[in-house]
């Protein structure tokens, strides 16, 4: 693929040129310092109570009571932060006119669209990576069960890969980056929350639509199960989106 | 090298151009001439397979803009109008990734990021920020980065709008040195840029060509009458008359810039010069400065342009 390492390296230099990134990965780590923060304090504070009261020691658990929740708090948190780092993707080329340059240098739209989605990926990366410093100190007070930390971490690395696919979609729509990261954040919120109709609505439609839930296919990584379904979802998700993003680009092309 | 066949866009239904056909050579210099919105930009973006044509073909070295869109990409330089570039980078990164993109290989990129700094005078300045560059440089990055992995085509749209008088010279003298070994299409309306750095020149307006030529052909083709300008020291009113008087004198007037200046129009088959100096002289009236006047290229413009528009109307 040439021109995907150009397109990656440039993406990345701009992501830690921009105050945008450090703005966000402040926020990212203190909401999740905080979440962590928070579930540490009631571990401990049930901990006490299961000095007192033997019947309850077999129930506190790190990974169930620390971990699992922490996984599922960061989640939530990039569904708010993956549309601001994606925003800017397309968007500010078509604002700025570099997509004109970019589109008549010899590079296939792929390469050019890979090395956006993974760079971005890889900044969410750096992030997620940052938090397993958190762990790393649990570990040292507690004891920690590091496979279900494993598959957590899996899932939510898919997770992002799926929203970063949805976020360059929305960017390549507009060059308002505003209005990307208001599609993107309102369309993963929709995909997040769609499998909660699945109850009311009927038996096949109720099936689908918690199949096409995000956040379903996230419950079985952070109780530390593997599932290769799970897996398909997300692939599937991420390359659909941006092979729509790539057939948008064309349709852009011809009506320009 | 560079053949274009019935290319035609049109945006939703309002045509932008239509039907324009025309081949420029190995080594040529094109000026791509036109009023604002004649459609410059729009077939230049053709060529460069930024925007697909609705009908007709484009071909560079023989390959197609829409077929062999990689292809011709990497034979093209391209210098978009308005020069869009990526402000948060320094000078030195931006030509690193461009060459990079464009496919010099990796142990070359440095090599030819120095060839092209030097060639466009970036030296002093390629550690600093685009976007706090002034006008002139940015023009010269965006020169700069067409020129990597040195293409043999190069397609500048208005290389030279928005810079200063001094500016304007230096990048002319660029493209001159340029095209000496490459093709080179440039747009812009600027008329004497043409005159200076092209050899051909293609004018468009409203989406058609209405002249393709040389520059100085074009200028002979069009012109209808010889303009001469006087400098005649002598009373006004009876120099006015005389010269009206004399055969061949279409019409005289008086030039306000200065006394005694005269601009006579005549036939252009007749060369009457020599008759003219003869009168004045055996006046005694001194003739300080006679001068034989080309139609310019604003002239030839302006003319082809009206012609066009009358003709439509």
């Amino acid at each position: 693929m040439r021109g995907f390492t150009a397109v990656f390296r440039r993406e990345l230099y701009t992501f830690f040129a921009s105050p945008i990134f450090y703005v966000v990965g402040t926020i990212f780590l203190i909401l999740s310092g905080y979440f962590f923060y928070n579930s540490v304090a009631y571990f401990s504070l049930i901990s006490f109570q299961a000095a007192q009261n033997p019947q309850m020691g077999s129930q506190v658990n790190l990974n169930d009571m620390v971990v699992k929740p922490l996984f599922d708090d960061i989640s939530i948190i990039l569904l708010l932060i993956v549309p601001l780092l994606t925003m800017r993707l397309l968007a500010e080329e078509k604002k700025n006119g570099t997509i004109e340059l970019l589109l008549t240098y010899p590079l296939r739209e792929l390469a050019v669209l890979l090395g956006k989605y993974l760079a971005t990926l890889l900044v969410i990366l750096i992030l997620l990576a940052v938090t397993g410093v958190y762990l790393i100190m649990l570990a040292g007070f507690g004891k920690l069960e590091w496979g279900p930390v494993l598959t957590g971490y899996t899932g939510l690395i898919l997770l992002a890969a799926g929203f970063v696919s949805l976020g360059l979609f929305a960017s390549a729509l507009t060059q308002n980056q505003i209005i990307a990261a208001v599609i993107a954040f309102g369309a993963l919120l929709m995909f997040w929350i769609i499998g909660w109709i699945g109850s009311v609505a009927g038996p096949g439609v109720g099936k689908v639509v918690q199949y096409l839930s995000l956040l379903n296919h996230l419950e079985p990584f952070s109780s530390g199960v593997l599932d290769s379904r799970d897996f398909f979802y997300y692939l599937t998700f991420s390359v659909f989106f941006i092979f729509l993003t790539l057939r948008y680009l064309d349709t852009q092309k011809i009506r320009r | 090298m560079i053949e274009v066949e019935q290319l035609s866009k049109t945006y939703g239904l309002l045509p932008a151009i239509s039907d324009l056909s025309f081949t420029v050579n190995q080594g040529e210099v094109v000026g791509f001439l036109g009023p604002n919105g004649a459609g410059k930009t729009t077939t230049l973006k053709i060529l460069t397979c930024f925007l697909p044509p609705t009908s007709g073909r484009a071909r560079i070295n023989g390959w197609d803009v829409s077929e062999d869109s990689l292809k011709v990409r990497g034979l093209v330089g391209y210098l978009p109008e308005n020069v869009p570039l990526y402000s948060e980078m320094t000078v030195d990164r931006f030509l690193s990734f461009a060459a990079q993109a464009k496919g010099v290989d990796s142990r070359n990129i440095k090599t030819a990021v120095d060839k092209v700094s030097d060639d466009c005078g970036l030296e002093k300045v390629r550690g600093r920020i685009i976007g706090h560059l002034s006008k002139g440089f940015k023009q010269r990055v965006g020169l700069a980065q067409a020129l990597l992995n040195n293409p043999p085509v190069l397609i500048l749209d208005e290389p030279t709008i928005g810079l200063d008088p001094t500016q304007v010279v230096e990048i002319r003298e660029l493209i001159r040195s340029l095209g000496q070994e490459r093709t080179i299409i440039l747009s812009t309306h600027i008329l004497p840029e043409v005159s200076q750095v092209c050899q051909k020149v293609i004018i468009i307006n409203r989406g058609r060509i209405v002249a393709r030529d040389s520059v100085s052909s074009l200028t002979a083709q069009l012109q209808t009458s010889r303009k001469i300008r006087l400098t005649v020291q002598g009373p006004e009113e009876e120099v006015l008359q005389t010269l009206t008087l004399l055969p061949g004198v279409l019409q005289v007037e008086r030039q306000a810039d200065g006394p005694g200046r005269y601009e006579l129009k005549m036939d252009k088959d007749e060369d009457i010069r020599a008759d003219l100096a003869r009168s004045i002289v055996e006046k005694g009236w001194g003739l300080l400065e006679m001068v034989s006047q080309e139609l310019s290229l604003e002239e030839v413009f302006v003319q082809l342009v009206t012609e066009e528009a009358g003709e439509l109307t």
